[in-house]
């Protein structure tokens, strides 16, 4: 076997500030996140790019952060559950929705489907529940029926959504 | 009947408090515990699923830069215990490593350690080992038969455990019977599938010889079975109940990760991380869930009313087993599901086959059962003639029955089953489902309704373990809470387990709140570790609202009463006078005349001048609750109370099938619930869509599905599919309330809602599409394949029939 390449280094823009660290090229952007910036916020579901647990917005798309190598993102924009909130200590609209609706139970798709939301409702402000499960359809969650977070999406927007 | 009791915090709305730390990537999951230094695990897993191991070269991945260790099965089992099976098969031992032997294709039989998981993960592909296959057996039937290949041969058998129950006059009951009717139904291989994978972190300090591990865990006794594995005393490991856990629903059990990981932090002086990829953990993970066959027999009158019912229900628990015997033994506490049959007879087979382990899967083998059960219903109807609906009414126990005792030994506590299916057929409303399948068939779509009425035991007391291993003697399942108010007046409850979705820091806080009338976001839940607790057995078994809602009531009960004493004591009154008001002590006759929190709080922590004789100082309390009713061991012919509360929920579902693809679509679903006084409204509700939605994927998608050579053939989430948004469809729960008179606030348990009954009630509605055509399907996961091959069948089966007819 073949020693592995030397490191490189890799700079992105992660919630509007460039970082950087040193990491063999291989390194996926979802590792990069979480070993190398302690952003441990983006989960690793199963990591062939179906569950969605590690989406995050690439320069505003969702994108799945296990089937991208870091390099590949090199100088490009990344945001991550940890951007999403207007400041700190704040949630943002949809986080709050997510909290009302009790739109999550263990948590761990939640960061994924947030980001699949969030991209929804900047197309989309008022999406309809068609609309909003072909939107998650990518993002699979086994603790909530998607009930409640087709019932978050629709607080978000501002429609009448039944409650709990 | 009365009114539920009106309670300030407890059942009303409020924002899980676990909430905002998940919706700001702040949760702190197992993966997430980063230490200095951390090293990563991969595993070289077997790729037979019979062999003997002949050797193991770990030269070429030691060579690798980056390499710690490779750690074999020779290596390890000599330095530990194994995991033994709850059963009494002593010979069927379980080590985190295989040596010789591999019992089933995936199974551990070395890990490498190394400074990445990249790394590790190399290394592992350079580990040779070398295999001579042995004869396996796949299947369960075959798997009984003489002359099967033996999986432990020490065993002598591949029956891991077997008993034949009966209880009451089955003979009789039979005999008197205008009817039977007998059937088969097969649940297929599922299982839980947590979007996050097994995770443990651990590591060892050499001075002060103790073990730290965060793992993703759910299960019963782990730090105690984890320190007698690792040959530790109990004190030297200690496992910490804070981390957050990605979902479980029974199956994160983990054990063999934790020795594994325990055993490598150890012996390397380095803090070690095992997370699972996603195969890993489908094959190697042992988490798969029941795979079971039923071949059932009622006896019925005219009417429809099943006066008894025979049983044998053969449940194929894969390689090697820990729990998942019992799981043919919970359902013991609900064998005759919501019905009034009078006589069972049950005989329960484990088998062990060359497959991946079962572990235990929400409802703790309660859904197979009730699929089982509802099944027949569905099939005395039809034999009869009559309403699936109105044969279930003539079945249900009335409720002026309860506490109802079941043939099994266990009592019911409370329930009103009729009026729970009355308002989801209400709320359908079933009269326009009827008029919904007329126009889906009229379209070319086979279409049917489905019904199903189950049982939903809770407050998990373990009862199965005497009932099948008469060496086993637990007959408590204890839970407790402890509670301290500091100086300043805030409170802090401690739990003693952790959680996985279940929002335990809402209920324990709403409970408190509810107890001392203090505002719930104001009291702070954290969650102990195993060498700061008290005794826990986990959130499995439904038992949490019950269980540590009670304990945590408990507790809270007694920091009032002591506040109350010292109000008495201070303001020279009998504490009787006394009543507790907006978190103060009143005097009831005058309520100008009162201790408020803050003083009340003060002289306890600072004014031993001004406490009652005797009272030891400071706001701290303990409670250690035991499951209500009380455990006992069972009788010779197998009676127990099994659990102590019992949920019921009502499905009613319209679904279609395309006859050209057999792939099923769901135009309705309505679920009526009643899990007694609710406290967490959002929570139980959370749960039941959820339970659904996991049926869901029990009844039409989900299956570990074996080759004839055993391989596995659904290791990835592209062939064993989860459901997404677009196949659950919209839920309607109607909720209805009837208290437990056993719990604290009259609660019951709901954590395995939904699930119970939805399998049982999408295979109802698809039966129902197909029964126009003659045609009927058994056994889930009913896959559009599946269906598609059962319409061929009928239509082929016509097809003969007419020829036969045709004049020669």
């Amino acid at each position: 076997m073949l020693a592995p390449p030397s490191p490189v280094t890799v700079e992105i823009i992660v919630n509007g500030t460039p970082r950087r660290a040193c990491v063999e090229p291989r390194t996926t952007l979802v590792d990069f996140l979480r070993e190398h910036l302690g952003l441990t916020g983006t989960h690793i579901g199963c990591e062939h790019g179906i569950c969605g647990a590690c989406s995050v917005l690439l320069e505003g798309e969702p994108v799945r952060a296990c089937c991208l190598f870091a390099l590949q993102v090199e100088g490009l924009s990344v945001t991550t559950v940890e951007g999403l909130a207007p400041a700190r200590g704040e949630l943002s609209r949809l986080q709050n929705a997510f909290c009302e609706a009790h739109a999550l139970q263990c948590g761990y798709c939640t960061p994924g489907m947030l980001i699949a939301c969030h991209d929804l409702l900047a197309r989309n402000p008022r999406p309809s529940e068609e609309e909003i499960r072909e939107a998650i359809g990518g993002n699979l969650c086994r603790c909530t029926g998607y009930q409640q977070i087709v019932d978050a999406v629709k607080l978000a927007s501002g429609q009448e959504a039944a409650h709990g | 009947m009365a009114e539920p009791p009106r309670f300030r915090y407890i059942g009303q709305h409020r924002r899980a408090v676990e909430h905002r730390r998940f919706v700001t990537g702040q949760g702190r999951y197992a993966a997430d515990i980063a230490l200095p230094g951390l090293l990563h695990v991969a595993i070289v897993a077997s790729p037979h699923a019979s062999a003997r191991i002949l050797s193991v070269d770990a030269s070429a991945a030691l060579a690798l830069p980056g390499v710690h260790a490779v750690l074999t099965g020779e290596d390890l089992q000599p330095e530990i215990e194994p995991m033994l099976p709850g059963v009494d098969a002593p010979e069927v031992r379980r080590f985190p490593l295989a040596r010789d032997v591999v019992r089933y294709a995936g199974e551990w039989v070395a890990a490498v350690v190394a400074d990445s998981r990249a790394i590790a993960e190399d290394a592992a592909e350079l580990v040779e080992v070398d295999y001579a296959p042995s004869p396996h057996v796949v299947d369960p039937e075959a798997a009984i038969a003489p002359g099967a290949p033996l999986v432990h041969p020490m065993r002598g058998s591949n029956v891991i455990f077997r008993r034949e129950f009966v209880w009451g006059p089955v003979e009789e009951d039979f005999a008197a019977a205008a009817h039977r009717l007998s059937y088969r139904v097969r649940w297929g291989r599922s299982a839980t599938v947590p979007i996050e994978t097994f995770v443990c972190t651990a590591a060892w300090n050499d001075a002060t010889n103790l073990l730290d591990v965060w793992a993703s865990i759910q299960m019963p006794k782990f730090p105690d079975l984890l320190a007698r594995c690792l040959r530790l005393p109990g004190n030297a490991v200690r496992v910490h109940f804070d981390v957050d856990v990605g979902g479980s629903y029974g199956v994160k059990r983990g054990l063999k990760h934790a020795i594994l990981v325990g055993f490598l932090a150890r012996q390397l002086g380095r803090p070690v991380r095992f997370l699972e990829d996603r195969l890993e953990n489908m094959r190697g993970g042992d988490m798969q869930g029941p795979d079971r066959l039923f071949d059932v027999t009622l006896a019925f009158d005219d009417k429809g009313v099943i006066r008894s019912m025979r049983m044998r229900a053969l449940d194929d628990v894969g390689a090697y087993a820990g729990r998942s015997p019992f799981q043919l033994g919970k359902p013991v506490g609900a064998i005759v599901g919501p019905y009034t049959i009078h006589s069972v007879a049950y005989e329960a087979i484990s088998v062990l086959t060359n497959k991946t382990p079962q572990e235990a899967v929400r409802g703790f083998g309660q859904a197979p059962t009730n699929y089982a059960i509802e099944t027949g219903l569905d099939k005395v109807a039809r034999f009869l003639g009559l309403d699936r609906i109105e044969l279930r009414r003539r079945n249900l126990i009335p409720p002026e029955r309860f506490p109802y005792l079941i043939p099994s030994g266990t009592l019911y506590d409370s329930g009103d089953y009729a009026r729970v299916l009355d308002k989801a057929l209400a709320a359908a409303p079933y009269a326009e489902l009827l008029r919904q399948r007329e126009a889906l068939r009229a379209q070319g779509r086979l279409a049917g309704i489905g019904v199903s009425t189950c049982l939903e035991p809770s407050g998990g007391n373990s009862s199965f373990e005497p009932l099948f291993n008469p060496k086993n003697t637990t007959t408590t399942w204890m839970d407790s809470c402890l509670i301290r108010v500091d100086l300043n007046g805030a409170v802090t409850a401690v739990m003693a387990t952790s959680s996985s979705g279940q929002a335990h820091e809402t209920l324990v806080s709403t409970v408190v709140g509810e107890v001392l009338q203090r505002e719930p976001d104001s009291i702070r839940v954290i969650h102990a570790d195993s060498l700061s607790a008290l005794p826990s057995n986990s959130p499995v078994g439904s038992r949490m609202a019950i269980m540590l809602g009670g304990a945590a009531a408990g507790a809270a009960k007694r920091i009032r009463a002591k506040m109350l004493r010292i109000a008495a004591h201070n303001l020279g009154v009998a504490e009787e006078a006394l009543e507790w008001r907006e978190g103060a002590a009143v005097l009831r006759a005058d309520p100008t005349r009162a201790l408020s929190w803050a003083r009340l709080v003060e002289i306890a922590h600072r004014e031993f001048h001004n406490l009652p004789p005797g009272m030891e100082p400071g706001l701290q309390e303990s409670f250690v609750w035991e499951v209500p009713g009380g455990g006992g061991l069972p009788t010779p012919d197998g009676r127990i109370q099994m659990y102590p509360c019992h949920s019921f929920e009502a499905h009613v579902v319209l679904a279609s099938v395309d006859p050209e693809t057999g792939k099923v679509a769901l135009h309705r679903y309505v679920v009526g619930h009643d899990c007694g006084v609710m406290i967490s409204p959002d929570v139980v509700h959370g749960m039941t869509y959820g339970g659904v939605a996991h049926g869901l994927g029990a009844a039409l998608m989900e299956k570990f599905a074996y080759s004839p050579e055993g391989q596995l053939l659904s290791g990835s989430l592209m062939d064993y599919l989860l459901p997404s948004a677009q196949e659950v469809p919209p839920i309607t729960i109607v909720d209805h309330c009837t208290p437990s008179p056993l719990t604290e606030f009259g609660q019951k348990g709901s954590g395995e809602a939904g699930y119970l009954g939805g399998p049982a009630a999408i295979a109802s509605a698809i039966n129902d599409a197909l029964a126009p055509l003659g045609a009927a399907l058994d056994a889930l996961p009913m896959t559009p394949a599946a269906i598609w091959r059962t319409l061929r069948a009928a239509q082929m089966a016509r097809a003969a029939t007419e020829s036969t007819r045709e004049p020669t």
